[in-house]
């Protein structure tokens, strides 16, 4: 399939290019809209039941010898091993697994992490061993971003929002048979939790899912404390098979950096304020409003003004949502929220908020994001702040592909967010190392514009113009509003026009999934 | 007319740092982060800028997301000073 | 009196390293009335002629969205004092400041080369203007004629870190020792109808003492107040915004003008009071202050 890959595709309502299958996936439809799915269908696989276990009381989990644990669990070549990221530039999980695979001599594996840290280079050497051969993930940087851009996988990598990976596993898309899921508190029979330990990491969100989907779960840990795990337990006993001790499941200092820092970098600080003016001239917030922002320096400054402006007007918020920082936890602790939902932690001052505040809560990944279950919470949401590394005229989103047009950024829970929320506000800066945010057309559609309210830069905010209310509001309150192509024009006229990167058109290295499962864009190979 | 090397600018982000020396053609040697999707712009700016100095130019630059504006002004200092005659009078000196 | 700055306030006047495209590039953002490019103290003496021709096409070339643009000049006792005129004015920045303005004889100089290449370019006559930088105790001793010795001068600047050193006295926290300076100064520049600038506090990371030191400088009648990080603007903005209660009553005041006016009476009263030419023009000066902080009619207050 290599050279001449001919997948048959179509154009999506963006225009752009999908393949209808994807031999060795599935079959796929274009995406059509950001709420299209409530009209069809859904298939879910065959009512299953839950995976049973026939077990003798008290039998022994533990074991500190990988390759046992690795063959009491079944895999075989051509399987499916997922793994969490949780412990982010700290993991060394992920290495340490995929080492002691590839010395077993495994091969033709896929590779279905909740998302790829930065520091995972290493991954990308196992796909040119052909021991990962198909990798689903939430994003890819690095050398493994460049490795599927130079099209050295076969088989094109699907890229998810975290939504849309629960929907793909709860649907039967992603069939995790092997979890290894780092542990950072753990007992003897798989109680564990990520608030405790010297690798502790804050919630385990995300891998709750896997710890439910996966045909076997492993606990992976290098701190075994005595049963029952208490005061907390994330994922429990039940679902494990077994706990797998090693000495380190990562470096503390990685897991959990310091608390990130207001930006002093004035233009961040510019976008921030022009973002919270925007937020502000919504009328949004007022009591028991919901707010989402990401951990970023800019992020944490419009929380900052947020807080000034809840505090000023004697505003109290009802939740506050996604990836914590350290600051949001500050703001529950302070009163400005009723509670906070977290699905992913991300600085140290987080980890242990969870057992000293009761309305600091878990979440797993699918009440986070899932458009196919029951209700999420990202659909309960009145504000997200979201980051962007490109936008177009349409005002779709690339968090994917450099200006090379490699990949190297993640998805997240960008797409679910947007969708979600009543107000979804993109900040970024309006040119970034001399080069143009605002693009005619972007690489890689992750985002769709329709779902995008307004694009917020440090030299004045675009509103998208089917957001006629939010239009008129920022107007109203005299914010410096400007048309997208006006201030794209204004910026290239600084920067000069960048060519676009080349790509071979006939080779699809990755596709973009949007949450429903539908196909949103292809990543092509570099040239 | 270039008399000598002579170089311009800094490598902190948004600036650029461009060397010229004398050369029979105009050659340049552009690298950095946006060496791809800015290579004809400058290309471009180069030639507009050595055909007012010397056609004859080699032309190094090292680009750290400089804007056009920074872009030029560097190209011209650098063959300003490269276009001096005196040593001395080049304030920046040759290049280590 | 002359326009000020074009007609821009100038609370707020940034400086910025002329050598430091990164910074430059941003202006827009910063939120600065005003911005000054450095070729003088910011510049190392290697990279002058690299900062100047910097300057001199972001000047030229960039969109500074509304923000009045000036540039410091190296002194006239400096090799670099002609080509810095040579290359800035032609550019057409709002003005340049010269540095060490010591006597009137400085200005005028600077005045005729300026004319000279304004001439040479064909641009007109006096556009752009001088900020006079008044650093040592002789230029305070003669503000005045320093303000007066060109119809280009537009504003009279205070430097009070030369200037201390001058006087042989340390800058304090409490600004003691530049009192006498500051009023002499700013009377020299109202006498003349200038605009009048407030030397920058240095150390940022001391906001009250910013926040006190620009409460001061408003009281005293500066126009505004030289910055050199962009956290500062804010603070400086803030020492300029107008009492409430006298913003109020400017309101009333020119509404009372503008009903005289169609009335064609000579006499305005308010609350029963006559009121004044010259109360008149502070209150149109009040209101288009409260502008800035978004005050547009008394409801917004």
């Amino acid at each position: 399939m290599s050279a001449g890959q001919n997948l048959r595709t179509i154009e999506n309502a963006l225009s752009r290019a999908v393949p209808v299958e994807v031999p060795g996936l599935r079959k796929y439809g274009p995406y059509v809209s950001p709420f299209a799915y409530l009209e069809r269908q859904i298939s879910a696989p065959a009512k299953g039941g839950f995976p049973l276990r026939l077990r003798e009381p008290r039998h022994d989990k533990v074991t500190d010898d990988i390759k046992k644990a690795v063959e009491r669990s079944g895999l075989e070549n051509g399987m499916t091993i997922s793994f969490h990221h949780h412990l982010r530039n700290g993991d060394a999980v992920i290495p340490k697994i995929l080492q002691a695979l590839a010395e077993m001599g495994f091969r033709d594996l896929a590779l279905a992490p909740s998302s790829l840290p930065d520091s995972h280079d290493m991954v990308a050497d196992c796909m040119r061993s052909g021991l990962v051969s198909r990798l689903f993930s939430s994003g890819a940087r690095g050398e493994v971003g460049r490795a599927i851009s130079a099209g050295e996988l076969d088989v094109p990598v699907i890229l998810r929002s975290h939504g849309g990976r629960v929907r793909a596993i709860e649907q039967g898309d992603i069939q995790i048979d092997v979890a290894f899921l780092a542990a950072p508190a753990c007992d003897r029979y798989g109680n564990m939790t990520g608030s405790a330990g010297r690798s502790a990491c804050g919630s385990l969100g995300y891998a709750q899912v896997d710890a439910r989907h996966a045909r076997h779960v492993i606990a992976v840990t290098d701190n075994l404390e005595d049963y029952p795990l208490h005061p907390r337990i994330s994922i429990p006993q039940y679902l494990v098979d077994q706990v797998l001790v090693v000495d380190s499941i990562g470096d503390p200092s990685k897991i959990a950096t310091g608390a990130a820092r207001i930006s002093r970098n004035p233009v961040d600080l510019r976008i921030a304020r022009n973002a919270f003016d925007l937020i502000a001239a919504s009328g949004l917030l007022t009591n028991g409003c919901s707010f989402q922002v990401g951990a970023g320096g800019a992020s944490l400054a419009v929380a900052a003004c947020v807080k000034d402006y809840m505090a000023e007007k004697k505003i109290r918020g009802s939740f506050g949502l996604g990836g914590m920082s350290g600051y949001m936890i500050e703001m529950l602790e302070q009163g400005y929220f009723e509670a906070m939902l977290d699905v992913q932690s991300f600085d140290r001052s987080v980890t242990d908020s969870m057992t000293r505040n009761a309305s600091h809560i878990e979440i797993d990944a699918s009440c986070y994001a899932n458009p196919f279950n029951r209700g999420c919470v990202a659909h309960n949401l009145d504000i997200v702040v979201l980051a962007a590394l490109d936008i177009d005229l349409d005002f779709n989103i690339d968090v994917q592909t450099g200006h090379d047009g490699v990949l190297r950024g993640a998805i997240g829970g960008h797409p679910d967010t947007a969708a979600g929320a009543k107000l979804a506000v993109v900040a970024a800066p309006s040119f970034r190392g001399g080069v143009p945010t605002i693009k005619e057309s972007v690489t890689t559609v992750c985002t769709p514009g329709e779902t995008v309210d307004a694009f917020v830069t440090e030299r004045g905010i675009c509103i998208n113009p089917k957001r006629e209310d939010l239009l008129e509001c920022a107007r109203n309150a005299r914010l410096p509003v400007k048309d997208i192509r006006a201030l794209r024009t204004e910026v290239e006229k600084l920067t000069g026009v960048p060519d676009a990167p080349e790509f071979d058109r006939n080779r699809i290295v990755a596709l973009v999934e949007y949450r429903d499962g539908t196909l949103l864009d292809s990543v092509y190979r570099v040239k | 007319m270039l008399f000598k090397k002579a170089q311009a600018g800094t490598l902190e982000s948004s600036d650029c740092m461009v060397v010229v020396s004398p050369a029979e053609t105009c050659i340049l040697e552009y690298s950095g982060q946006n060496e791809t999707i800015f290579k004809r712009r400058t290309e471009r700016i180069v030639r507009e800028i050595a055909e007012r100095y010397a056609p004859g130019a080699s032309v190094q630059i090292q680009d750290r997301g400089a804007l056009e504006v920074t872009l030029r002004a560097r190209i011209e200092t650098a063959f300003e000073r490269a276009s001096k005659e005196d040593l001395k009078e080049d304030p920046a000196g040759e290049p280590k | 009196m002359k326009a000020a700055g074009k007609g821009h306030p100038c609370r707020s006047m940034l400086y910025m390293p002329g050598n430091n495209p990164g910074m430059m590039q941003h202006v827009p953002a910063f939120g600065a009335d005003s911005v000054l490019l450095d070729l003088e103290d910011a510049v190392a003496e290697r990279e002058k002629d690299a900062a100047r021709r910097l300057v001199a096409h972001f000047v030229r070339e960039i969109d500074f969205g509304g923000v009045v643009v000036t540039v410091r000049v190296n002194g006239a006792d400096t090799p670099h004092f002609e080509r810095d005129l040579e290359e800035i004015i032609p550019s057409a920045p709002a003005a340049v400041r010269i540095p060490k303005c010591h006597s009137p004889e400085d200005v005028k100089r600077a005045d005729a080369a300026i004319g000279r290449i304004e001439r040479e370019q064909g641009m007109p006559p006096g556009g752009v203007r001088i900020h006079a930088m008044l650093e040592t105790a002789h230029g305070i001793e003669h503000a005045f004629e320093i303000a007066r010795a060109a119809e280009r001068v537009e504003a009279l600047t205070l430097g009070g870190q030369d200037l201390t050193a001058d006087m042989g006295v340390q800058k304090t926290r409490d600004g003691a020792e530049l009192f006498y300076a500051r009023g002499r100064i700013v009377m020299a520049a109202k006498a003349a109808g200038l605009m009048v600038f407030d030397t920058v506090w240095t150390d940022i990371d001391d906001a009250e003492g910013l926040k006190s030191e620009a409460e001061l400088a408003a009281r005293l009648g500066f126009t505004g107040k030289a910055a050199i990080h962009p956290a500062q603007i804010d603070a400086i903005h803030e020492a300029w915004r107008p009492d409430a209660r006298e913003l109020r009553r400017a309101f009333r005041i020119v509404e009372a003008a503008e009903r005289a006016e169609r009335e064609g009476k000579g006499v305005i009263s308010v609350d029963g009071r006559m009121v004044d030419g010259p109360i008149v023009v502070r209150a149109f000066t009040l209101i288009r202050l409260g502008h800035l902080y978004g005050i547009n009619e008394e409801a917004d207050l």
